[in-house]
Order: structure tokens, then C-alpha cells, then sequence
């Protein structure tokens, strides 16, 4: 039995129900004929993903929906093997370049100029080029992204490439140079209701307005994670209704309780408890990052005004060093130590 | 004797390579990107880099070439140059003998700058027909392109340094980068620069309204500058924002619409569909924030900011183009004191950094904006 989120996800252009001039932009874009490099961006659950399937069954007609997995061997310049798994139809490639962290360059090198060198074998086919999807472009390293870029020009007559990424910010310039933007903006909250309200429709679960709009609410505009959400409740519960209450995730549920921990006391003591906790998620594959945002938006709405954007301040600070650090404990203490320093302070000062 | 008919051998592949190439490629030319169908054919089409063109036109006249240096930000036509100037030297049979061209796409480590690069650079010449040479000038040495050289190693720039000098004689270098610095000394002085300039406004826009002017593009007043401005003197970046421009309003035309006939019902391309495609974030959205970030008691402001960046976040928009747009916005209000900006300017750059080295866009462009409304407020 398939998730709600893969059973009902639109399969072509015209069943996408937001966003429909971008929808139609994309229609003519891949009816045109020349079509160009993409790169498409926007938050996580946005339906980039979701989109760019249905453009490329526009492209090619039902043929890229029959999709097998490959395994391919890479080599490396100094003899390391690598192994990387290849998505592709008799159309498309789908890679995921990030997965084999710095070696990615090879890959892209490698894979991309052999698809470029071949033609396009269905003489029937509906266009002349193949489309290679690289899922996670942002995460590639700079080596990589300047292998694409003259691959991109050269090959042009037998290659598009389409990029996923979640910002543009790590795309160098020339790369953004060769590609059209994208932008796919996250739903609105009456949009995800309109979509919970209709998958609910499809499996004959009765509509609960109110639960919907909470449920959208709590998502943060994000339909995965809304649709998600919506089969869990649905799953736990026998009955639904208006109020019955939506269950967190797990860790958020810890995250939760770890603010409470950091706000109830200030001590080395506490700290230590903390740690633990923070070890628990972090050994449970929870991104710090994740960990850092969620734990700094649970902590604001519990502090006062004025302390409010110091504790972003800091937030913003560690985040930036985990990313550059090696280990990520250090700066999630770190910044649990400084707020409850800043916390501490402030409150002292309030005493005199 | 080998030799010479290997030589023979490619020529004569070359020969046939082409001839039978170019039915194909003019078949392709319709579903290439404008960028590759307007590349400059020869050094007199490049825009706007006089003083490059002029010397090297020079070299065209003379037999002579100094190892060469392109430097200069993306889309200003280093490698189109360089291109173009092989194609006038050598012409299309010898380009493929005498030209070698590698790009970061190729493997170039210090191995191959030893095997391939030196064997080439060894390689003896061919000797083009008489006739062929009364076409083209055929000067007695090879040209190896060094593309995108500043993401070659540091092993791999240093073992081009007595290769370059050794082979001199019969083969120039010609090394593409976007910044010279990472270009190391030794390369560096035995080349002779030529730095690409940023295409100025009129440039630029002639260009892009001849383009427009040849595919039957019709350009709304305004269209061109909004083009030239989304695209900060990149060319390239003009180039595909009005190809994509026009394909958005030509939304319905049938596939064989290349000829003028059909030119009259086509739309003309506005400006805001420039600013759509180019990710420009609507002056609604900036001023919004800036709005939210005015001093007033402190958690208010924390609330209205919150909310103005969590919607942009969620909208999609690049926290490289907010931070962009937003400096923008408040290095040219007059209304802030000087003393102020160079606070603020502090904290650009360190945002700017941060957005780099891959920070969470969300944390960081709201740190951004609650510290800069922090110094607004004379903090």
C-alpha cells in the first residue's frame, strides 16, 4: 500500500493544482522545442519534483514513467571505486550526484559527457536530446559545477540538464548563467487545504475543515509533510473530527522538551542532561541544522521581547559554524550554554 | 613516415567529419540555445572588447601569438574570443589538428597536463595545402585552450610551466578564467593578459535587440534595459532571459513558426516577464520588509519581520537575490545616516559569506534583518 503522497501525486501538467501559470510555462516550454537547461528551486515539499516529472511526460509521452534502477562502478583518478545508483528511462537520467560526497565530480564528468556523446537511440522519440535530472544541485561541490558548465554548451544538440536545488545560493554564477530559473514557491495554506480536502475525497475519509487548517498550519507550507500528517492522523484515529489533536514527530516531540529543559534551569548540570538528549537525536539521523531551527523557534516564543533577536543573532552564528565545523555537538551546546547565558543575564539585570 | 600519414588519415576524417556534419548541425540549429547560435563567428562580431579584439586582429596580420590570459566575469565572451580566433587562423579543416581545447569537464590533473597536454604541445605540424592557406593565414603553430583554468590545481597549473616554455615554438597557450588570482605567478607572467571588461549598457542591449530583431522577438519599450539590468553585464544571461522571455509569450505558436510570416500576432515580451524569469523579487516584497525592519518597540519588530521573512522563505525566493536587492534598497536611501551604513555594510558581508559556505537561508536572512533593523534603531 503506497503513501497518500506517492498514491495522489498528480502525474502530468494538468493536474497540478497550484501554480498553474507555472504549470503552463513549462507546457510551452517543453512543446517549443528548444528547450533549455533548467534549473528549478524553491523550499522542500513545493512539488519540485512532482513538476518536473510531469514536464518531462509532456516531453516524452508516457515512455519516462517506466523507469529502472542501475548501479554503476566509477573509478577515480586515484583507483577508489565508487558506486552510484542511476534512475533512468529510455529518455531521462536521474542522479543524485551528492551521494558520493567530493567524489561527485567524477561522476558528473564521467556519466554526463558519455549520455552526451550518444544520440538519442529511438528514432521515433518525440525530441532529439536526453534529459539528465541531477536532484540536490545545491549540494554539489564547485569542482563538479564547473564540470558542467562547458558540458552544457558543447553538448547542447543531445543534452538538457535539469537541477534541483533548494536554494540558488551555492549554484556558482556561470552555471545560473546557462540555465533558466525556476522558482517553485511553496503552496498557501487554503491551497494545501484544497489538496488535503481532495485526497480525503479520493479514500472516502469524511472532511474535517478545522483539522485541515491545522494541519496546514502546522506543516510550514509544506505539502509533504501536510499529506503526512493528514494519513497519520487518519491512521491513528478511528474517528476524526474537527479537534482531534495532530501528532507531532518524534523528535520535534523531544526538541520540544529539550526547550523546556533549557528554560526551566541554567546550570552545567542541565547542560549535561541536555546533551545527552541532543546525542539521542543526533544518533537518530535528525540534520543539526533541523535540530538548531526547530529548538531556536521553539525557545522564541517562550522569551521576551527584547532578547529575541540576540538569540537569532547567535542562532544564525552557530548555525553558520556547524556548517563549517567538523563536530556538530560542540556548537549545539555551544549555543545551548549562550542562551542560557543570555537568559541568565537578562534576568539578573532585571532583579536590580 | 607514420606520422605523416596519421596526419593524412585525421585531415582526410576531419574533411569528411565536417562535410557530413553539416547537414546535421543545420537541422539542430532550430532546438539550439540562442547563446550557441550566437556566438560570434569571427573576432569582428564580438561586442564591446575593443581593445582585445584590436590586438589580437593585429596577430591575425603578423604571424606572431604570445602565450595568452583571458580573464574577466562570466558572459563577457573569453571563450567566444578565443573561439572565434582559431576558427579565422586555422579554418575549419586544420582547426581540428592544430586546436586543442580542454575544459574543466575534462579530467586535468597533473597526469594529463604531462601526457596529454605535453604530447600535443610535441606534436609536430601538418602542412596545410596551398590554396588552403591563401584562405586562412595558418600560422606555424598549435593552440592549446586552457578553459576555465582557475579550477585546474595548483600541481597541475606548475607542471604547465616549463611545458609551455619548452614547446613554445610550435605551440601557444591560451588560459581562460574567471579570476586571474587563482592563476599562479609563474603561469601568469609568462602570459600576456587580456582582461574582459563587463559589457557596457548600449553594448549590450544592441546586441540583444539584434538577436531579438532576427528571431522576430518583439521587445516591449523598457524590455532591452530590464533585460540588461537583470543580467549585470553578463551577456550569456541576457541572452537566455530573452530566449526564455520569448518562448513564455509565444506560448501557443505552432512549431513551424520560424519565419517572419506569423510575426504579427506574436505578443511582445513585457518587462515584468523579464523580472519573472530573471528570479527579481517584486519591490513589493523588499519594501515590505524594509517596512517591517523600522524601529519601534522591540518585539514588534521581531513579529513583523518574522512573519515578512518566513513568507518569503516559503515563497521560494533566493536568500543570495533578498540580500542582493535589499542592499540595494538601503545603500540608496538617503534617508539613512552614513554612520549607520557602514554598519550595515558589516553585516552584508557577513551574510553574504555565510550564504556561501551553505548556512540555513531562513535563520540567516532573518538574522540579517533583525540586525540591521538593531542598528536602524541606533543601537
Amino acid at each position: 500500500m503506497a503513501l497518500l503522497v506517492d498514491k495522489h501525486r498528480p502525474r502530468s501538467l494538468d493536474q497540478l493544482s497550484y501554480h498553474k501559470d507555472l504549470s503552463e510555462r513549462l507546457r510551452s516550454l517543453a512543446q517549443s522545442g528548444d528547450f533549455p537547461h533548467l534549473l528549478v528551486y524553491g523550499p522542500s515539499g513545493a512539488g519540485k519534483k512532482t513538476r518536473i516529472v510531469a514536464t518531462l511526460k509532456e516531453l516524452y509521452g508516457p515512455g519516462v514513467e517506466k523507469i529502472k534502477i542501475d548501479s554503476r562502478v566509477f573509478q577515480t583518478t586515484s583507483n577508489r571505486k565508487l558506486e552510484f545508483n542511476i534512475v533512468a528511462s529510455v529518455y531521462h537520467l536521474e542522479i543524485t550526484p551528492s551521494d558520493v560526497g567530493n567524489y561527485d565530480r567524477v561522476v558528473v564528468q564521467d556519466l554526463l559527457k558519455e549520455v552526451a556523446q550518444t544520440q538519442q537511440v529511438d528514432q521515433s522519440a518525440k525530441q532529439r536530446f536526453k534529459v539528465v535530472v541531477i536532484n540536490e544541485a545545491d549540494h554539489l561541490t564547485r569542482d563538479a559545477q564547473a564540470a558542467l558548465r562547458r558540458t552544457m554548451e558543447k553538448y547542447s544538440p543531445n543534452l538538457r540538464l535539469i537541477l534541483l536545488a533548494n536554494s540558488t545560493a551555492n549554484i556558482i554564477a556561470p552555471i545560473r548563467s546557462r540555465t533558466l530559473l525556476v522558482r517553485v514557491a511553496a503552496p498557501t495554506e487554503d491551497e494545501i487545504c484544497d489538496v488535503l480536502a481532495r485526497s480525503g475525497k479520493k479514500e472516502g475519509w469524511p472532511l474535517a475543515k478545522e483539522l485541515n487548517m491545522r494541519i496546514a498550519k502546522e506543516s510550514g507550507r509544506n505539502l509533504r509533510r501536510a499529506l503526512l500528517m493528514y494519513e497519520a492522523v487518519h491512521a491513528q484515529n478511528e474517528k476524526v473530527t474537527d479537534s482531534t489533536p495532530i501528532p507531532p514527530p518524534d523528535w520535534e516531540a523531544l526538541i520540544s522538551q529539550i526547550a523546556k529543559e533549557i528554560m526551566e534551569e541554567h546550570s552545567p548540570a542541565r547542560i549535561l542532561q541536555v546533551r545527552a538528549k541532543l546525542y539521542d537525536l543526533l544518533t537518530h539521523c535528525i540534520p543539526p541544522t533541523t535540530i538548531l531551527k526547530t529548538l531556536t523557534f521553539k525557545l522564541i516564543p517562550m522569551i521576551d521581547d527584547a532578547l529575541k533577536a540576540d538569540v537569532i543573532k547567535w542562532a544564525a552564528f552557530y548555525e553558520h559554524r556547524i556548517r563549517m565545523g567538523t563536530k556538530v555537538i560542540f556548537h549545539l551546546e555551544a549555543f545551548v550554554a549562550k542562551f542560557m547565558r543570555i537568559l541568565e543575564e537578562y534576568l539578573m539585570s532585571m532583579d536590580f | 613516415m607514420a606520422g605523416f600519414f596519421d596526419i593524412k588519415a585525421r585531415k582526410e576524417a576531419a574533411a569528411n567529419g565536417t562535410s557530413s556534419k553539416a547537414p546535421a548541425t543545420k537541422d539542430t540549429t532550430r532546438l539550439q540555445p540562442w547563446v550557441e547560435k550566437y556566438r560570434p563567428k569571427s573576432l569582428n562580431d564580438v561586442t564591446a572588447q575593443d581593445h582585445t579584439i584590436t590586438v589580437l586582429q593585429r596577430t591575425l596580420q603578423s604571424s606572431n601569438l604570445p602565450h595568452m590570459l583571458f580573464y574577466g566575469p562570466p558572459g563577457t565572451g573569453k571563450t567566444s574570443t578565443v573561439l572565434a580566433l582559431a576558427k579565422e587562423l586555422y579554418g575549419p579543416e586544420l582547426i581540428k589538428s592544430r586546436v586543442l581545447e580542454l575544459n574543466a569537464s575534462d579530467e586535468r590533473g597533473i597526469s594529463i597536463v604531462r601526457e596529454k597536454v605535453k604530447d600535443f604541445a610535441r606534436m609536430q605540424l601538418s602542412n596545410p595545402s596551398a590554396e588552403y592557406r591563401a584562405k586562412y593565414p595558418c600560422p606555424p603553430y598549435k593552440i592549446i585552450i586552457l578553459d576555465e583554468a582557475d579550477s585546474m590545481t595548483q600541481d597541475a597549473q606548475s607542471a604547465l610551466r616549463r611545458t609551455m616554455e619548452t614547446y613554445s615554438k610550435i605551440t601557444r597557450f591560451c588560459l581562460i578564467c574567471n579570476y586571474v588570482t587563482r592563476i599562479i605567478d609563474p603561469l601568469a607572467s609568462r602570459c600576456s593578459k587580456f582582461r574582459f571588461k563587463s559589457l557596457d549598457q548600449g553594448n549590450a542591449k544592441k546586441r540583444v535587440e539584434e538577436i531579438a530583431e532576427n528571431e522576430g522577438v518583439k521587445l516591449e519599450d523598457g524590455a532591452a534595459d530590464a533585460l540588461i539590468r537583470c543580467s549585470e553585464g553578463d551577456l550569456r544571461k541576457a541572452i537566455t532571459f530573452l530566449q526564455s522571455a520569448a518562448r513564455l509569450v509565444g506560448a501557443v505558436k505552432p512549431k513551424e513558426d520560424e519565419d517572419a510570416m506569423d510575426l504579427d500576432d506574436t505578443k511582445p515580451v513585457t518587462v515584468k516577464s523579464v523580472e519573472d524569469i530573471a528570479g527579481v523579487i517584486p519591490e513589493k516584497t523588499i519594501e515590505g520588509l524594509v517596512k517591517a525592519m523600522q524601529p519601534r518597540s522591540k518585539g514588534l519588530v521581531y513579529e513583523a519581520v518574522a512573519k515578512v521573512v518566513t513568507d518569503m522563505v516559503a515563497d521560494g525566493w533566493s536568500a543570495t537575490q533578498v540580500v542582493t536587492q535589499l542592499y540595494q534598497s538601503i545603500i540608496y536611501n538617503e534617508a539613512i545616516p552614513d554612520i549607520q551604513k557602514n554598519k550595515i555594510t558589516l553585516i552584508f558581508s557577513e551574510t553574504d559569506k555565510r550564504l556561501v559556505d551553505g548556512s540555513d537561508e531562513h535563520l540567516t536572512v532573518l538574522d540579517l534583518a533583525l540586525r540591521i533593523s538593531n542598528v536602524l534603531a541606533g543601537a
